[in-house]
């Protein structure tokens, strides 16, 4: 980037200097051209001479008719930025203008985090990259739509007008897990991302127990989240007996929204349940509950 | 002296030596038996201890059927089965592991009876392996033979295990991809508890980390201290103190051991904990029953109690990490130990982690992990 950056400079003293030897005779140029556009520079005199074009990506050089308009294809004028035009020998003469960037074509969204938990505010953030056909930054101002939709929930929306050619929002995580559709649309171009909104830690842990022949069945309640989201499966519940032949733990998997696990036989024992730092009820069998 | 000088007398010595060695060899009077060297075994039972020296060394040097010899009581002990005894079966921790020239001690002993302590020492990847062995012996004709537990070793009846458990599979960004597309997230974890402390001439640092999130994560932990002066003193990892792999809302304790550092040349600790996503089954479920702080043998205070593998899969190695806390819920200590058996469906095998003396006092609670070691873990 540097390299280019001290390149482009470079090119553009050499057409500064090369401008001064054309003896500051000014060329027929428009102010602002759109970048891809054609364009024709008109010349006088007549004989032959060198043409040449320096812009931000790259130097056109061609031999011309004085006297005839110099045809510049689109193609020459795709980079945005400053363009200098240079026509050596006696009748020759120089003069600069700027390649505007066309109307958008192209989106670059960044979307962030591609996974987070539900109902957390402000923590989805997605930028957006307005850029022509050529792949230059639109710096234009333009409105650029955010929407953030999973199914069976309501849609956020929210606008915000590029700046220098970028826009950024931040939103806050759906209260219902899914693949969340994190859209943006400028000028008509949309580009689309996915969030995993998935549940957070689990809500009002509660389990049971049973004797049974093999020893002590626990079983949860169905495992929800805050927000009613049914934790995934294969999340881990521990559950732990403490006994009088001492303390047994399960790690057990969450499957098909409850844990469960079989336990040791014992007369006396406290159970109790947990999953991450999140600590569920206690029960006591042999005992009061 | 100069070399040259040197390497003349040298020369001139070694000359003389083996002059005077070839004029008069020595007598030997037999043959002098020295534990660990050489490639024969030790062979007598002409005492219990020569005994079960003569059966463990053919042990170590692979000889089961010289081995098997010692035994007294061949009627009822297979010969197949003390090798799956002392040899390991199911790619176990044992499998890989040789045997150390080893120390016996007569503990009790009759005309006819005796009891011998074997303090054998196996060599594993994961460092060295202790155990201890009270061998019964009895007198057999003019020699003394072991009395070998008949127990077979336990197996499972041929049966259908249904196993339907999650797994995870990650398809990260390819190269194809948008400019923009996102990748897979990283998994949250989070450090959840951790403590300094020192430990001989070593700081320790130990805690628990969690992950937080709902997809399986490879976690590593590093620490980093950093002196009074401001100047680093050691960068090192958790290794195998830690369960690498951690499903979602699993907890795992961690310790990292500085050697020769003492805390109070530290100042400060940066703490690094690292998560990717890695592929994961939820299986096994593995129990850890009926843990009860002890005191062994030897008088050392020990965590035991029983893993049950309650998956239909053999666990190969496993490995328990245990986590131990005082009175106001804090992780004072962490300590691991491999099983150098393998770990069957529905079949207990005891474990043993050491509390360290000095804590035992203060240990009010304490939270054992399995890690397991399976081939073919994420193929099946």
């Amino acid at each position: 980037m540097t390299r280019k950056l001290l390149v482009g400079f470079l090119l553009l003293v050499a057409c500064m200097l090369a401008e001064d030897a054309a003896r500051g005779v000014e060329l027929q140029l428009p102010k602002e051209v759109v970048a891809g556009a054609d364009m024709a520079v008109p010349t006088m005199g007549s004989g032959s001479a060198t043409f040449y074009l320096v812009g931000p990506a790259g130097t056109v050089k061609r031999a011309i008719k004085l006297g005839q308009e110099i045809q510049i294809k689109g193609e020459d004028v795709r980079a945005a930025g400053r363009y200098v035009a240079v026509i050596t020998g006696d009748n020759g003469g120089s003069g600069g203008f700027w390649v505007m960037p066309a109307k958008v074509a192209n989106v670059g969204f960044i979307a962030q985090p591609s996974r987070l938990p539900v109902a957390l505010p402000g923590a989805v953030s997605g930028v957006v990259y307005a850029f022509d056909h050529f792949h230059n930054l639109v710096y234009q101002p333009q409105p650029v739509k955010f929407e953030l939709s999973v199914a069976g929930a309501p849609t956020t929306t929210r606008t915000v007008a590029t700046k220098d050619g970028v826009a950024w929002t931040r939103m806050d995580s759906g209260r219902k897990q899914g693949a969340a559709q994190f859209d943006a649309e400028v000028d008509g171009i949309s580009a689309r991302r996915v969030v995993q909104q998935v549940a957070g830690d689990p809500c009002n842990l509660r389990m049971k127990a049973q004797r049974t022949p093999m020893g002590i069945l626990v079983e949860t309640d169905p495992i929800r989240d805050c927000s009613g989201n049914p934790v995934p499966d294969g999340t881990i519940v521990t559950f732990t007996s403490v006994d009088s032949k001492g303390t047994t733990t399960v790690d057990a998997r969450i499957k098909r929204d409850v844990a469960s696990a079989q336990l040791p036989a014992a007369d006396r024992a406290t159970i109790s349940v947990a999953s991450g730092v999140v600590l569920g009820n206690e029960i006591r069998i042999g005992g009061a509950q | 002296m100069s070399g040259k000088a040197l390497a003349i007398a040298i020369t001139a010595i070694t000359v003389v030596l083996v002059a005077i060695g070839t004029l008069w060899p020595g007598e030997a009077s037999g043959t002098v038996y020295i534990a660990g060297a050489g490639t024969s075994a030790f062979n007598s039972n002409d005492t219990p201890e020569a005994a079960a020296r003569s059966l463990f060394d053919n042990v170590r040097q692979r000889n089961w059927s010289r081995a098997y010899s010692y035994i007294g009581n061949q009627n009822e002990v297979d010969q197949r089965d003390m090798e799956a005894d002392l040899q390991g079966t199911n790619d176990s921790l044992r499998t890989y592991s040789t045997l150390e020239p080893s120390d016996f001690r007569v503990l009790h002993q009759t005309n006819d009876t005796a009891v011998v302590r074997a303090n054998l020492k196996w060599a594993t990847a994961v460092g060295a392996f202790y155990e201890t062995r009270d061998l019964n012996l009895t007198r057999q004709g003019n020699g003394w033979k072991v009395v070998w537990p008949s127990g077979k070793q336990p197996n499972v009846p041929p049966q259908v295990i249904p196993v339907n458990y999650l797994r995870w599979d990650v398809i990260f960004r390819g190269p194809g991809d948008d400019w923009g597309a996102q990748n897979v997230e990283a998994p949250h974890v989070r450090i959840t508890s951790m403590k300094a402390g020192a430990s001989g001439d070593n700081v320790v640092i130990m805690g628990e980390i969690l992950n937080e999130d709902t997809v399986p994560a490879f976690v590593d932990v590093k620490a980093t201290l950093v002196g009074k002066d401001g100047n680093t003193l050691g960068k090192e990892n958790s290794f195998d103190k830690i369960s690498h792999t951690l499903l979602p809302k699993e907890v795992s304790p961690f310790r990292i051991d500085f050697p020769g550092v003492r805390l109070a040349e530290v100042k400060s600790v940066r703490m690094e904990p690292n998560s990717s996503l890695v592929p994961a089954s939820a299986d096994p479920v593995i129990a850890v029953q009926h843990q009860q702080l002890q005191v062994d043998a030897r008088g050392k205070h020990v965590l035991q109690g029983e893993l049950v593998n309650e998956s239909g899969r053999v666990v190969n190695i496993p490995h328990v990490i245990a986590t131990y806390y005082n009175n106001q819920g804090q992780v004072i200590w962490v300590a691991d130990g491999y099983v150098d058996r393998a770990l069957l469906p529905g079949i207990p095998m005891p474990f043993g982690v050491a509390v360290p003396d000095d804590l035992a006092s203060q240990v009010h609670n304490y939270r054992v992990i399995v890690n397991q070691y399976s081939q073919g873990k994420f193929l099946q």
